[in-house]
């Protein structure tokens, strides 16, 4: 994933924004993986086996470590590919948080039900 | 006067790690909010972007203690099935809260979010944590970051909020208990 390069903003700034702005996406994406596994675990028996890695604790188990590599990936991609940029923070920022914000409704069980 | 093993790790985990992170919290926020929202004093500016980067550290690190001893200790006692034939639930919390109307929602709305909202805020102090570090002094040029790093902090604050919540309704509905008998101090 790439976003538009902004040499002009944060032009002061000695380090450049990519690392960060990886490390923010990054959180929307593991947040909202959170939420997307526990429903697809919720409405599929096959999943729900599937993310059985630790027998006590159920498909948590594996809905959480599932996600939590998929965030920590994701981390590690962006953070390759834009720690040497100045990336657009403001578009980042705003899908970051609207992935965080959507993992707050979807975990909900009343919203989450509706898939 | 004694506790249970399993009341002592719901304590640890609930008022230990769980409320002091929200302390934490609730502490980092008035901080972020007040040092970017005007000149900061010029006395040891990199001493205060340090000690920002190892409080969000540790708080990171709570929030992570929290999650883990919450689904690998706790929530196996929680959701462990009775056997078949057994008269009394209380020691099978998940069951006993399934059990009667007037409780059921305490599981499928409170602990099945709780279980689940609670991963998100482990994500979103790492994060902060590392953009305080990674950026210190530098910080002052980006205020977007620091934005971010304010609403990341909200977001995991009103995550946590949740989990506490819920966590506390659901040991007050069906406490976690048994496990082996630790006596703290002898009657007379």
């Amino acid at each position: 994933m790439s976003a538009p390069t902004n040499i002009n903003s944060d032009h002061s700034a000695d380090l450049l924004n990519g690392s960060g702005a990886a490390a923010i996406l990054s959180a929307g994406i593991g947040s909202f993986a959170v939420a997307f596994f526990a429903i697809a675990a919720d409405k599929s028996a096959f999943v729900k086996n599937l993310f059985v890695f630790y027998k006590p604790t159920g498909a948590l188990s594996g809905e959480t470590t599932v996600a939590i590599l998929l965030w920590l990936a994701a981390w590690a991609i962006l953070n390759w590919r834009w720690r040497k940029r100045t990336v657009s923070l403001r578009r980042i920022n705003v899908i970051a948080l609207a992935l965080l914000g959507f993992s707050l409704l979807l975990t909900f069980p009343p919203i989450g039900d509706l898939f | 006067m004694e506790i249970s093993t399993r009341s002592l790790w719901t304590l640890i985990h609930g008022m230990g790690f769980g409320a002091l992170y929200l302390l934490a919290c609730s502490g980092a926020i008035v901080a972020l909010y007040q040092r970017y929202s005007t000149e900061p004093p010029p006395q040891n500016p990199a001493g205060r972007d340090r000690f920002l980067g190892i409080y969000l550290s540790i708080m990171a690190a709570l929030a992570w203690l929290t999650v883990l001893t919450g689904t690998y200790i706790i929530y196996p006692w929680y959701r462990a099935a009775p056997p078949k034939d057994t008269v009394s639930l209380v020691a099978y919390p998940r069951s006993l809260l399934l059990s009667h109307p007037a409780t059921s929602q305490w599981h499928l709305i409170g602990m099945e979010w709780k279980e689940h909202v609670a991963w998100l805020v482990p994500i979103a102090i790492t994060a902060a944590a590392f953009i305080a570090i990674r950026y210190a002094r530098d910080l002052k040029h980006h205020p977007q970051l620091r934005s971010t790093l304010l609403g990341f902090t909200a977001v995991s604050l009103f995550a946590a909020g949740i989990a506490g919540f819920f966590g506390a309704m659901l040991d007050k509905n069906a406490p976690v208990d048994g496990g082996q008998t630790i006596h703290l101090v002898q009657g007379e």
